[in-house]
């Protein structure tokens, strides 16, 4: 055989791709319908957490598309950005259709303003490749935002949600290579040399104050985890201490001494609480969905 | 680290229903771990593949153009040499 990709299409029907064939729909075939007692608005407002954590870290993540310090680096956190959105997409999809309000995924993402947002917080700020941070701080956030979403989706396949069930499915196996490539680095970065190792230590500074606010349960994660269709965050807390711990000690790190950003008057980013940067983020995102809206191409 | 700094990698993927690893392309990388991840990202993003290696490029020996006749041309009029005198069996597969 000449080309490795001659053998992908030689037995399928799907001759117009021109590499790979054999693509699967995640969702295919599964029931649609809310489970029965499980409030509606409530499953449309978590999906929203979860779908806004995706949409909006993947936002963050594409802009290092031309800036990354490699080029194989640049591809590699596309890559993850783009299955992020994936998710996001799914989860935005599921938050509209059991809202039940007309709306659809785009009109989620592109017409809802700053404080309709439900993510948190640590996914939205600046890590670079703004002034907010850099190389070494977008990889701190990885490691971190992608631990605590494994934890989250490895139990989130347990749901009694079929849909987010098997979303989470899906993600699991995406989102645990993107913890494999930040522990690659947080390895790399504080074994390599001393300035290297001085930008972990700093990047990591960086995103610890937001830590807790990935744990602390909101009353629509209690809601969910309640009627066995969600996650209490609370729940993933011993997991990512562990996980983190792990990656710490094998780059010879300590645990970051900073303290957390305080929520504002017991509200945070899942109640649409936001810090300034994602004002700017979402200027640009929804910049061309606004000014044409309904355009399509 | 300086671009000059990360070595060359040569990349082969085995299809989903290919047999053996094809050469695919090259790329730079760290060390042997990051390259077959970068590999991944690089040549794997549209379901092609099920295995890859990696080695470096200074670890192949390659002929070198120049030698190209003492090579390959005396094999050119030996046509006995294929096993074109045979009759196939229809369901020997991958001969």
């Amino acid at each position: 055989m000449d080309n490795a990709y001659d053998g992908l299409t030689e037995d399928s029907e799907e001759k117009h791709w021109a590499f790979g064939t054999g693509f699967s729909t995640a969702l295919a075939g599964v029931d649609r319908a809310v489970p029965s007692g499980v409030d509606h608005d409530v499953l449309a407002v978590y999906c929203l957490m979860l779908g806004d954590d995706a949409l909006i870290y993947s936002q963050r993540l594409a802009e290092w598309c031309s800036r990354a310090p490699e080029l194989e680096e640049d591809v590699a956190l596309a890559n993850i950005a783009l299955d992020l959105l994936g998710q996001a997409r799914l989860l935005l999809t599921r938050a509209a259709e059991v809202e039940g309000a007309d709306r659809d995924e785009d009109a989620l993402a592109y017409l809802r303003d700053e404080h309709e947002f439900r993510n948190v917080r640590l996914a939205e700020i600046d890590c670079g490749p703004g002034p907010g941070g850099d190389f070494a701080t977008t990889i701190a956030r990885l490691l971190v935002m992608s631990t605590h979403r494994l934890a989250l989706l490895q139990r989130l396949t347990g749901s009694l949600d079929p849909v987010l069930a098997a979303i989470a499915a899906k993600g699991v196996k995406e989102v645990a290579y993107h913890r494999d490539h930040a522990a690659q680095w947080v390895l790399r970065l504080a074994g390599g040399t001393e300035y290297s190792r001085e930008r972990m230590v700093a990047g990591l500074e960086r995103v610890w104050p937001f830590t807790d606010e990935l744990f602390a349960t909101h009353a629509v994660e209690a809601a969910v985890a309640e009627a066995g269709v969600g996650v209490d965050p609370a729940t993933l807390r011993a997991e990512f201490d562990e996980v983190l711990d792990t990656v710490l000690r094998a780059a010879d790190l300590d645990r970051p001494d900073v303290r957390q950003v305080a929520a504002l008057a017991g509200r945070a980013g899942r109640d649409g609480v936001h810090t300034e940067a994602l004002g700017f983020l979402l200027a640009e995102m929804q910049y061309v969905a606004r000014s044409m809206p309904g355009a399509v191409w | 680290m300086s671009r000059s700094s990360w070595p060359l990698y040569e990349v082969f993927v085995r299809g989903k229903r290919g047999l053996n690893h094809v050469h695919v392309g090259s790329l730079h990388a760290p060390d042997d771990e990051m390259a077959l991840r970068n590999a991944r990202d690089l040549y794997t993003r549209r379901n092609e593949g099920v295995s890859i290696w990696v080695v470096k490029a200074e670890a192949i020996t390659a002929s070198s153009p120049d030698e190209k006749d003492p090579f390959f041309a005396p094999s050119g009029d030996k046509v006995y040499r294929h096993p074109t005198f045979y009759v196939i069996p229809e369901d020997v597969p991958h001969l």
